[in-house]
């Protein structure tokens, strides 16, 4: 028996928490945002997301072997990541253009920084913008087809001349957009699950949304349902509780979270109101993923028995 | 300024909790190493052949940190050897055959105490050591100025999942720990005592309780129930809790008027100033999935764990992984045949199934074990500063603050061994130090 016994530093137990299981609870707290989609915009929700997922995958998985790699498709990262690139294309993108944004955020993005963790920006977010630039993706427009839609284009680009969709069609998700961002109470319901399997914690979206809608409350003349078009409208609440909550890129702390839900708000907030493009979501929180390791090393935890007083 | 200290919801497993402690028999053999303290290894003082009875002295403390040690079996020495022991030290260790008698060494009498000094003298001849673990030796943490002691802070907390035997001694030896209470109060001038236990041992509070009503004198007792949150019992942790005092980074207890001591010490310190008999037996708590019949085992020191195993109604399967104490802290044990020691709260026998652990993956910056950790240690950046061997970077994330609990390997998502590099961090600054010493 003696030989067989086996040494090791304690801990000798360990919680069970794992990568893939957390990545599992993302999926799953995603899933009514795809469900939402799919009603929204149709079938072809589900072939891009069908694509992004395969694709994600399939890059990890060749990009790991060919760099002689351990596999690491088993943590389920790469399908969050396809997941979420997919929720924030447009229904009726060209799939070729969903197989190069998956490229460039599983291997541009993630591999060639060394993986899972290791990626100081957010890969689908990255991929997003990439996309926006290279290709225009975001300004062809899927609309709602179990509606029948008026204006031209998101809510966010209807300038002077469109109209308006409802509180609650916003709320719904009826309106023009990615497929995963326009239902926000599908993202709501994802945003509980995430909170209760403790997965995140509220600092980061609560900041985040809070921060744009009382900036825009004052810039909406003080109004409520101004603000709240503001927040219901774009992608703030899959970047919010989905993107900008990645563990990778975003803070550790309560505080430095709090820190980057305010900065990542202001900015989307500066990017709507004053930049050239309608939506902001995706460029406050890739600069915010930027800032994300000096904000750690601002906002480390008081270790217990330095300074203060000596009671 | 408050500070709160988080923790950790750990599983109790506490299947022997409030069972009543069981007599070992003697063993056949007991071995009987010199290195069952922090400090100096004692210096034996019998030979092969002498005849010993339990209680007789073994070997004698040797220098201002170490402890005496006691022969636990009545019967003969028959081998003086090193042995390897499962802290890496290697140290002496005197073997006895036991005559299977137990009888006491006549010689023993009851300590005559009079003055601090002789109190000191006393803790010092029992051999008693930190019980809880630690083995520290009890007679050098209690030799300081009476007048800098504000609280005696016991520690009934206990946080360990498995470990039961510090529950036993506060539901079953009360008396012992009111006598020692006596004596440290009378010589010692200690007037505050305050224990703190985890709420989930609910008999040893209303044991302790009863305790402090009765302890009627210059010492008052104050019987603080904690949250069952881990590692309570940590000492700095205990000592917030229970006093509200802070004690900083690289200070020692004393520094705040408190001295720390395990309610299982101060039991033994009170039965020997008692009848006399230095420690010579402890309460083990013999647990884990691969064990027949769980239970607190009244156990000589120096009784091979296989034989303390075999009381206990053998194995249910083979075990993987044997520990001293209990799984969040614990030392792996190498040998079956390793014996009992002085600070021996647990042994446990674990499955292949409960040893199992997780995968080592990719840290993926979660923030779990810096949100963990109890004392707002970021472990995860600690890992890269050491990787980077940037000793200025450990110094400044604190490593030295670690009380290595682990409670930050034990959340990590990836099971990254984040405390078992805060501890090679340590060792890496004291190095570091030690090289630029010799430089100097």
């Amino acid at each position: 028996m003696n030989n067989k016994l086996k040494l090791s530093v304690s801990p000798h137990i360990h919680s069970g928490r794992s990568t893939s299981g957390i990545m599992r609870d993302v999926l799953i707290a995603l899933l009514p945002t795809t469900i939402a989609g799919t009603v929204i915009f149709g079938l072809r929700s589900l072939l891009v997301v069908a694509v992004c997922v395969a694709a994600c995958v399939g890059f990890e998985a060749l990009f790991n072997h060919i760099i002689k790699k351990e596999q690491t498709i088993g943590d389920f990262s790469a399908a969050v990541t396809g997941l979420l690139l997919a929720l924030n294309l447009q229904a009726n993108i060209p799939l070729w253009q969903c197989v190069v944004g998956s490229f460039f955020a599983i291997v541009v993005v993630k591999g060639l920084f060394g993986g899972i963790g290791c990626n100081p920006v957010n890969p689908a977010i990255t991929a997003r913008v990439f996309m926006l630039v290279a290709f225009g993706s975001m300004t062809v427009q899927a609309f709602p087809t179990i509606v029948d839609t008026v204006s031209g284009a998101t809510p966010l680009s209807l300038g002077e001349n469109g109209t308006m969709p409802s509180l609650l069609d916003l709320f719904l998700g009826l309106k023009g957009g990615a497929i995963g961002e326009t239902c926000v109470a599908a993202l709501l319901v994802g945003f509980v699950y995430l909170l209760v399997r403790r997965i995140i914690t509220w600092h980061i979206p609560v900041a985040f949304i809070g921060t744009v809608f009382v900036c825009s409350f004052f810039m909406e003349g003080m109004s409520p349902v101004g603000a709240l078009e503001m927040i219901l409208c774009g992608g703030l609440f899959i970047g919010a509780i989905f993107m900008a909550t990645d563990y990778v890129t975003s803070p550790a702390t309560p505080k430095g979270k709090l820190i980057f839900g305010v900065g990542a708000g202001l900015i989307t907030f500066i990017i709507r109101y004053f930049g050239v493009y309608p939506e902001g979501v995706s460029f406050a929180i890739l600069f915010m993923n930027i800032l994300t390791p000096y904000i750690d090393s601002w906002t480390r935890h008081k270790v217990f028995g330095v300074g203060g007083k000596k009671a | 300024m408050t500070f709160s200290l988080r923790g950790l919801h750990v599983p109790h497993r506490k299947n022997t909790q409030d069972q009543p402690v069981v007599r070992m028999e003697a063993p056949k053999t007991v071995v009987i190493p010199m290195a069952m303290h922090i400090g100096k290894p004692a210096r034996p003082i019998v030979k092969v052949g002498d005849l010993v009875k339990v209680g007789t002295k073994l070997a004698e403390a040797d220098g201002m940190v170490s402890a005496p040690i006691y022969a636990s079996v009545s019967g003969k020495v028959t081998k003086l050897s090193d042995i390897l022991l499962s802290s890496g030290v290697t140290a002496p260790a005197v073997v006895i055959e036991s005559d299977g008698e137990m009888t006491p060494d006549d010689a023993l009498s009851v300590p005559v105490i009079d003055s601090k000094e002789s109190l000191i003298e006393a803790i010092k001849e029992s051999g008693i050591v930190g019980l809880g673990g630690a083995g520290f030796p009890t007679h050098v943490k209690f030799n300081v100025d009476p007048a800098r002691i504000e609280y005696l802070v016991i520690n009934g907390a206990e946080c360990e999942p498995y470990v039961t035997s510090d529950n036993a001694t506060m539901v079953e030896r009360g008396e012992d720990m009111a006598y020692a209470l006596r004596m440290l109060s009378k010589y010692l001038g200690i007037k505050n005592a305050i224990i703190g236990i985890e709420s989930n041992k609910k008999k040893s509070i209303a044991s302790m309780k009863q305790l402090a009503a009765d302890l009627s004198g210059a010492c008052t007792l104050q019987v603080k129930e904690l949250p069952a949150v881990y590692p309570q019992g940590g000492e700095k942790v205990l000592i917030y809790h229970t006093t509200g005092k802070v004690v900083p980074v690289g200070k020692l207890p004393i520094d705040v008027g408190c001295i720390v001591i395990n309610c299982t010490t101060l039991a033994t310190l009170g039965s020997y100033f008692k009848t006399g008999m230095p420690i010579v037996e402890k309460c083990v708590t013999v647990d884990g999935g691969a064990v027949k019949n769980p239970q607190n085992v009244l156990t000589p020191i120096g009784t091979s764990l296989a034989e303390l195993f075999e009381f206990c109604g053998g194995f249910t399967e083979e075990p993987a992984k044997l520990i001293y104490g209990g799984p969040m802290m614990g030392i792996t044990v190498p040998d079956a045949n390793a014996p009992v020691l002085k600070n021996t709260n647990a042994v446990l026998a674990l499955t292949e199934k409960e040893a199992k652990l997780p995968k080592t993956t990719a840290c993926i910056r979660c923030g779990a074990c810096t949100n963990t950790c109890p004392f707002g240690l970021a472990p995860a950046a600690i890992a890269r500063a050491l990787e980077n061997k940037n000793a200025e970077q450990l110094e400044e994330l604190m490593v030295n603050a670690c009380m290595e609990c682990g409670c930050c390997s034990f959340v990590c998502p990836a099971n990254r061994p984040l405390v078992q590099n805060n501890k090679l961090a340590k060792a890496f600054l004291r190095d570091q130090k030690a090289k630029e010493g010799a430089k100097a």
